[in-house]
């Protein structure tokens, strides 16, 4: 296979197993690419992309505009704060005057889930979802996945535990569904509060254990703890929750076997993992932010091929 | 559709061996110059000549590179089939050095145009030249000529030239293939 079935990267829900192996060859190459000393490819020069970002991002943004800079793509970027959307445009509207621009692509983030599903449906151009509030964040699952298959050498088979706030996370989701369509086995862990109900719908065991959770897994991907999200009190105290769901490296010494730590940033060191997690050998955390490029590339570069 | 032999698995030796002098006599030792590959179909003929340097000129030690140019093409987005990317695989710079490009086929000179641009993310040569085991004559779309060619072909447009090599194709057989008749 060497097109995407999908027009738009809206959510790993709506890919198939096939689409993410061409994403990943595709990453191979262009990892490739920004490891030369000149580290950029022509192919996109006459494509133009807008990145929006109705919610604060600093890693995801970063990585999206190097990845379509090195792709040579025309960029430019918008942030809801400075904009019009204040003084009441909507959605549709604000995208639509971006695009009478001669925009052929946009990235996303805004935090209602589906506003990238609903703005595929009334303009006319590739979108691309960097995050949709709590439902789905499908490039960051992607270099999630990338990176264990760098790791590891494939997902298929392997046990990945996600650990920390399922409830709220859109990277939980998406690795999730990514993890399933690649065959890995997945487990989540956390407060009993801050796992969804229906959680099991999806295929995912619960263990409340963390270390029955870390003896059983290859991968842990440790989340972080979104204070800005949670309205209510959904742990008595961030100290209680380090206690019971937090890594540290005495934990990691005292397991049957080595395993892989992720984490998608920003760390809260000290909270989720502690900074000697962080920063071992274990930790492939930076290897994710290098590789988050890689894979931004190559989905805008298949994205791209296919805008006529 | 129709095929003739070009060139048999005995020309094709013959061929390469007239190649290989002829950047023995220009490159002598190959110390500052390198081979590059161009995919997916000239690594073959790029690891024949290197072989052939290295079993039957004495050549000691030869760069050779492999670059896929996918991402330089012109028609990006252009053609009705995704365009396909290959291996790169250059572990060396090469700044000041002289660059041999290789191809099976040299018949537009769009994608060595593409090559040629490629090439520079690798540092910038002191000199590009280029090998071609065919040269389809009167074909070109832009101002490239290679300067060392294995055999000259006319061949009209709607007539395709494929060279098979055995590690891939199980044959060593250059075919001219005409898709109308």
């Amino acid at each position: 296979m060497s097109e995407l079935s999908v027009n738009h990267l809206l959510g790993i829900k709506y890919l198939k197993e096939q689409d993410i192996q061409l994403i990943f060859e595709t990453a191979d190459h262009f990892k490739e690419v920004i490891n030369r000393s000149i580290k950029k490819v022509p192919s996109l020069r006459d494509i133009t992309i807008a990145n929006v970002f109705f919610e604060n991002s600093t890693r995801t943004k970063l990585s999206f505009e190097l990845a379509e800079k090195r792709l040579s793509a025309d960029v430019i970027n918008f942030s809801a704060g400075q904009s019009s959307v204040k003084k009441g445009e909507t959605l549709v509207d604000t995208v639509n005057n971006i695009l009478s621009m001669k925009v052929d692509m946009v990235v996303m983030r805004h935090p209602n889930p589906g506003a990238g599903i609903f703005l595929s449906k009334h303009v006319k151009a590739a979108i691309v979802n960097a995050g949709d509030g709590a439902h789905e964040h499908p490039t960051q699952a992607l270099l999630d996945s990338y990176s264990i298959r760098e790791k590891l050498g494939d997902v298929a088979g392997k046990n990945v535990v996600i650990v920390g706030d399922i409830l709220h996370s859109r990277v939980a989701l998406s690795n999730i569904f990514a993890l399933k369509l690649q065959g890995a086995n997945v487990k989540v862990c956390g407060p009993k509060t801050l796992i969804p109900k229906y959680i099991e719908s999806l295929g995912v065991e619960v263990e409340t254990d963390l270390r029955k959770a870390l003896n059983w897994c290859d991968v842990a991907n440790m989340l972080r703890i979104q204070n800005e999200r949670l309205d209510i009190s959904y742990f008595p105290t961030t100290r209680e929750y380090t206690q019971q769901f937090g890594v540290n490296k005495k934990l990691l010494e005292s397991l049957d076997k080595e395993i892989v730590i992720m984490h998608p940033g920003p760390i809260n060191r000290g909270v989720e993992i502690t900074s000697d997690v962080a920063d071992s050998k274990q930790s492939i955390i930076l290897n994710q932010v290098e590789n988050g490029v890689a894979i931004r590339m190559a989905v805008i570069y298949l994205l791209a091929s296919k805008i006529k | 559709m129709s095929q003739k032999v070009l060139l048999s698995s005995k020309e094709i030796n013959i061929i390469l061996h007239r190649l290989a002098c002829q950047l023995l006599e220009n490159h002598l030792d190959f110390k500052n110059t390198v081979l590059i590959g161009l995919q997916p179909r000239g690594i073959y003929l790029a690891q024949r000549l290197n072989d052939i340097l290295k079993s039957d000129y004495g050549v000691k030690h030869i760069d050779l590179g492999f670059l896929d140019i996918t991402f330089y093409r012109d028609d990006f987005r252009r053609g009705d089939k995704p365009l396909e990317a290959n291996k790169t695989n250059i572990n060396f710079l090469v700044e000041d050095k002289n660059v041999v490009l290789v191809d099976d086929v040299l018949y537009t000179g769009r994608s060595i145009r593409s090559a040629l641009t490629a090439i520079q993310s690798f540092g910038r040569p002191l000199e590009i030249e280029l090998l071609t085991l065919i040269d389809r004559r009167f074909s070109r779309h832009l101002p490239i000529q290679p300067n060392y060619r294995g055999r000259q072909v006319d061949a009209i447009n709607n007539e395709k030239v494929k060279v098979m090599w055995k590690e891939n194709d199980g044959e060593d057989t250059v075919y001219l293939i005409n898709t109308t008749a």
